[in-house]
């Protein structure tokens, strides 16, 4: 008997029960499907991160004053602010590096009727280079208008959707509280990054907002971008010797500032969605082997049904290897048909999930393949106790059974 | 002068006990029985007798408790379960009284059976298969699913399987047992026509008129045959 007779014979008896067929094999399907479908939210969730923060530009060290806490987020013990000779000093002694102090103000846009509340960052030009950001229209900041903090703005996509209702909102005069600027360019929109919308931004010389907005002259960040690859360790090195002198930190006392280096976040975010991503998976697998378990249940009951079928083929020759192979092939047969479907259905999941959560859709061919070699394998494993039993029927009590 | 014909089949004081203690049923009760080649043979005998019980013998589907079965030149209780079931693959057809065919599968996809366990090849398999219906005069019905045929019909798609091997030995425990007369007298025909063709040939029957078309008639009692001879000798 050949393999291919022997599969012909699977199929055959496969189509013969249509029904009972696809029950056997649907806990395969969601098994596999949902495996599937977790593994590749997760990965695409993992590459999300990854984007958005390669987004937020390359090489990126964030400096904000305050002590740092495991797992972000956390209470900062307030601590004193930066000044812009702490931004001088870090682009004089530090090298192959661009740097830009930032401060940042809350405040209502107001233009005709339309008002809008937002975060002004008052910075440089290298602000928008150090994150990637790039204008769509209009011009950056003239030296004389940093080094004067004159009334001038650059918007966002979002305040230009807000406050302006899509009119070119070049040369007019944006009220901004109590003060008001005159819009000089508009920036090349960015999207959002994990729930943050990246085009709400006004971004004003440094000294504006500090003199007109924040009434101060404190600096809350320092962006700073290491231009050469691969020395932003060093670069945080040099920048965390320098503030500790500049802010008289004495050896052994905690830092009372903070460099944050994106990639090492970006690491810390992938480990975890890893995590969360092997996590989900080894769930769906449960429901695959729950799915095995449930062919093995209805091909044992399949066996009782056909019992006097194995009888006419034992009493014409079978031999119980040939009986054993051909309830195994079924086993196979069927489980690898729910592996194709719950593939089928896994990429539809994956593909409608990723798009209603914003996510990337990626597939991992090598993925799907073993996805499918599991299914299959299942039905060799779940598959050989109910063929065994086929086989080891005696003939003559076969035949009688009713 | 005709060659003498081979010994086929030759039982020696076979038993065949189930059970045991008080529940022991003999079923078989030290049967000898010799079948040459060519012959036809009709076995009768009330319900229980073991007829039956040495059909399943003859057929290698069984084996004796005690006693000697010996099938051509093989002791058949020397032999493994796989073993048996090759014999039966080559030499022994078999026919059973409710047809047995596999339901929602066509009577040439039926047929086919016994030649795919034997590795005939797709091709060739097709082509013996119909010249099997053909044989039984069902070439015409070869599409159809034993639902579609009627019980005579069917009857003769399993002897179409049973001898789409080319067995020997044809094995047929009341074959006609289902069967109104005039089916019943179809089937003896066709299996007196399969007979001239030199398959030797064992039947179970009730009916003294269907015992009457073989060459020679047992009776069963109590696991013994009690008498044997032409159907003119032992029906009369
Ligand atoms: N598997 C078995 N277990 C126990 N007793 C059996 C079995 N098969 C047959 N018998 C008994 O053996 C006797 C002969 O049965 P059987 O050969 O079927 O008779 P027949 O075919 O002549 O009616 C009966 O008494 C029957 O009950
Ligand atoms: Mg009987």
């Amino acid at each position: 008997m050949t393999f291919w007779d022997t599969f012909l014979m699977a199929l055959r008896a496969i189509a013969r029960n249509t029904i009972r067929s696809v029950l056997t094999a649907l806990g395969i399907v969601i098994g596999v499907a949902s495996v599937i479908a977790m593994v590749h939210l997760g990965q695409a969730a993992t590459l999300n991160v990854t984007q958005q923060i390669a987004a937020m530009g390359s090489n990126l060290l964030i400096v904000s004053p305050g002590v740092r806490r495991f797992g972000g987020g956390g209470p900062r013990v307030s601590a004193k602010p930066f000044e812009l000779a702490d931004a001088q000093a870090i682009a004089r002694d530090v090298p192959d590096i661009l740097v830009a102090p930032a401060t940042t103000s809350r405040a209502t846009a107001v233009f005709g009727n339309a008002n809008y509340t937002t975060t002004i960052t008052g910075t440089t030009n290298n602000f928008l280079e150090i994150r990637d950001w790039h204008l769509q229209s209009g011009r950056l900041f003239e030296d004389r208008e940093t080094a004067s903090g004159a009334a001038v703005c650059i918007l966002g996509k979002t305040l230009v959707d807000n406050v302006y209702f899509q009119q070119d909102p070049l040369g007019t005069q944006l009220r901004l509280g109590a003060s008001s600027c005159q819009v000089i360019g508009v920036l090349a929109s960015k999207g959002s990054s994990m729930g943050n919308d990246q085009d709400d931004v006004v971004l004003m010389p440094l000294k504006a907002v500090q003199r007109r907005l924040a009434g101060n002259q404190d600096i809350s960040t320092l962006y700073v971008s290491a231009l050469v690859d691969g020395t932003t360790a060093d670069t945080q090195a040099a920048i965390e010797a320098l503030l500790r002198e500049r802010r008289r930190i004495r050896d052994g006392a905690e830092d009372d500032f903070n460099v944050r280096d994106m990639q090492e976040i970006a690491q810390t975010l992938e480990a975890t969605t890893g995590t969360l991503t092997a996590l989900l998976g080894a769930i769906a697998a449960v429901s695959l082997l729950v799915g095995g378990i449930g062919i093995m249940n209805i091909m044992l009951v399949s066996v009782t049904e056909r019992t006097r079928e194995i009888g006419i083929r034992l009493a014409i020759g079978a031999l119980a290897k040939d009986v054993l192979i051909q309830f195994l092939v079924e086993a196979i047969v069927i489980a690898s048909l729910g592996g194709l479907l719950g593939v089928t259905f896994g990429v539809l999941g994956t593909w409608g999930l990723t798009a209603f959560m914003k996510l990337p859709f990626v597939l991992d061919v090598q993925m799907l393949l073993i996805a499918f070699g599991f299914a299959a394998g299942i039905g060799v494993i779940f598959g050989y106790v109910p063929a065994r039993k086929a086989a080891r029927l005696n003939p003559i009590d076969s035949l009688r059974h009713e | 002068m005709n060659a003498p014909a081979r010994r086929i089949i030759a039982l020696r004081d076979v038993f065949k006990i189930y059970g045991s203690g008080d529940t022991e049923v003999r079923a078989l009760n030290g049967v000898n029985l010799d079948i040459d080649e060519g012959d036809f043979v009709a076995v009768m005998g009330s319900s229980g007798s073991g007829k039956s019980t040495c059909m399943n013998m003859l057929g290698c589907l069984d084996t004796p408790t005690h006693g000697a079965y010996r099938f051509y030149d093989v002791e058949v209780g020397d032999l493994s379960h796989d073993e048996r079931a090759l014999l039966r693959r080559h030499y022994i057809g078999f026919v059973f009284q409710s047809f047995n065919l596999l339901a929602r599968t066509s009577a040439v996809e039926n047929v086919e059976l016994p030649l795919i366990y034997k590795g005939v090849p797709r091709k060739q398999r097709r082509d013996l298969a119909l010249d099997a219906l053909d044989r039984v005069g069902l070439a015409d019905r070869f599409d159809h699913t034993p639902a579609q045929l009627s019980g005579g019909q069917q009857q003769r798609v399993a002897i179409a399987r049973a001898i789409v091997t080319a067995p020997a030995f044809l094995v047929a425990d009341e074959p006609t047992g289902n069967l109104d007369s005039a089916r019943s007298v179809e089937i003896m025909r066709l299996l007196q026509g399969l007979n001239a063709d030199g398959i030797t040939i064992i039947m179970v029957t009730h009916e003294p008129d269907i015992a009457a078309f073989a060459r020679r008639v047992l009776i069963f009692r109590d696991g013994l045959i009690t008498q044997d001879g032409t159907p003119r000798e032992v029906l009369s």
